[in-house]
């Protein structure tokens, strides 16, 4: 492998975009593809398709063994609200494999005795979420139950086409959440990516019954409409 | 899903960064059940260092070997572990799967 390919590599998913390092194994000769330079590929489109599954594998072409190494991005939990809920959902996240952030510039609430293991962010969603880089492969759960707060990272979350977006409230609480947004000019298209209310109807009632069933609603996020569809554009 | 904190590639980066030699092995097909999925990575450096795991521990002193020998020559191997394999007395999966692995140099 060429040092250039790796940095190359590390590069991209520093980045958190997909990259493939495509080997041809009798020959050795190897290349490295960004996200988007795979359609232009001889191979795009078994590429694509791993790319999907995040896996990497064997790939045959005219009587050529090619051995596709694929990397996607880590999936990632941003949580904004450091509540009772969030203290549950951190740790259910990182069982699923979840890398978690949790924002709240409540700082009674962003207390590090209530997330001893977590990465806690006592800040406003505004300042700390370009630094972030939200993007397709991340969700966001929002159960800060204060829409000052909320309303923030709704609008991010919306913008940056994240594969979940979860939002905690009642049916109307949610109704006056989606009149807000219609103000910032999104349209019912965008807002019904919304989930509302949080979690898959399993009737959870504690904190931690919730917690799993947002995780569970997240996954089936990412399982049955993958994020990594749309990294190709 | 994948779990984070895939960093063999950045601990290969940096060693060959920093001058040393440097190989990588990945596990490129699996049968049965073994350990370490495909696309799993090693990164030796000359010395014998290693990060990473291509099958959890059972063949790991084998690949750190054959990966010295790819360190020195600059050819790509590919290597073969399981238990229809005559290096299953030698280095073998436990589990009972087998593994390709292929090792190249860093260069």
């Amino acid at each position: 492998m060429r040092s250039a390919d790796l940095a190359l590599l590390n590069a991209e998913r520093a980045a958190r975009r997909a990259v493939v390092l495509v080997t041809e194994l009798a020959t050795g000769e190897q290349r490295v593809l960004t996200a988007a330079e795979v359609p232009d590929d001889p191979l795009g489109t078994e590429i694509a398709a791993r790319i999907l599954s995040g896996k990497s594998g064997l790939v045959e072409r005219n009587g050529h063994s090619f051995f596709l190494t694929v990397h996607v991005p880590p999936v990632r939990l941003i949580v904004i609200g450091a509540v009772h809920i969030s203290q549950a959902l951190a740790p259910a996240a990182r069982l699923a494999g979840l890398d978690v952030a949790i924002i709240d510039p409540r700082t009674a609430f962003a207390a590090s005795e209530r997330f001893p293991d977590a990465r806690l962010l006592a800040e406003w969603p505004d300042d700390v979420l370009p630094g972030l880089a939200l993007d397709r492969y991340t969700a966001v759960a929002l159960v800060t139950h204060d829409p000052k707060i909320d309303d923030q990272a709704l609008v991010a979350a919306l913008r940056a086409d994240c594969f979940y977006i979860g939002a905690l409230g009642s049916r109307a609480t949610h109704a006056k959440r989606l009149d807000r947004m219609r103000a910032h000019g999104f349209q019912d298209e965008d807002l019904a990516r919304i989930r509302a209310p949080i979690g898959l109807d399993i009737s959870a009632v504690s904190p931690a019954e919730i917690a799993i069933s947002i995780v569970a609603e997240i996954i089936g996020a990412m399982r049955k409409k993958p994020a990594r569809a749309e990294a190709l554009g | 899903m994948r779990a984070s904190g895939d960093d063999v590639l950045l601990q290969a980066q940096a060693w060959k960064d920093a001058g040393r030699t440097v190989a990588v092995a990945t596990v490129v097909e699996t049968w049965g059940s073994a350990p370490r999925p495909v696309g799993s990575h090693l990164a030796v450096d000359g010395d014998g260092l290693f990060v990473g795991s291509v099958s959890g521990g059972c063949v790991e002193g084998d690949v750190i070997t054959e990966a010295l020998d790819v360190i020195g020559s600059g050819t790509p191997r590919m290597l073969e572990f399981g238990v229809a394999d005559e290096t299953a007395w030698r280095a073998g999966l436990s589990c009972g799967g087998r593994i390709r692995v292929y090792v190249e140099r860093l260069d």
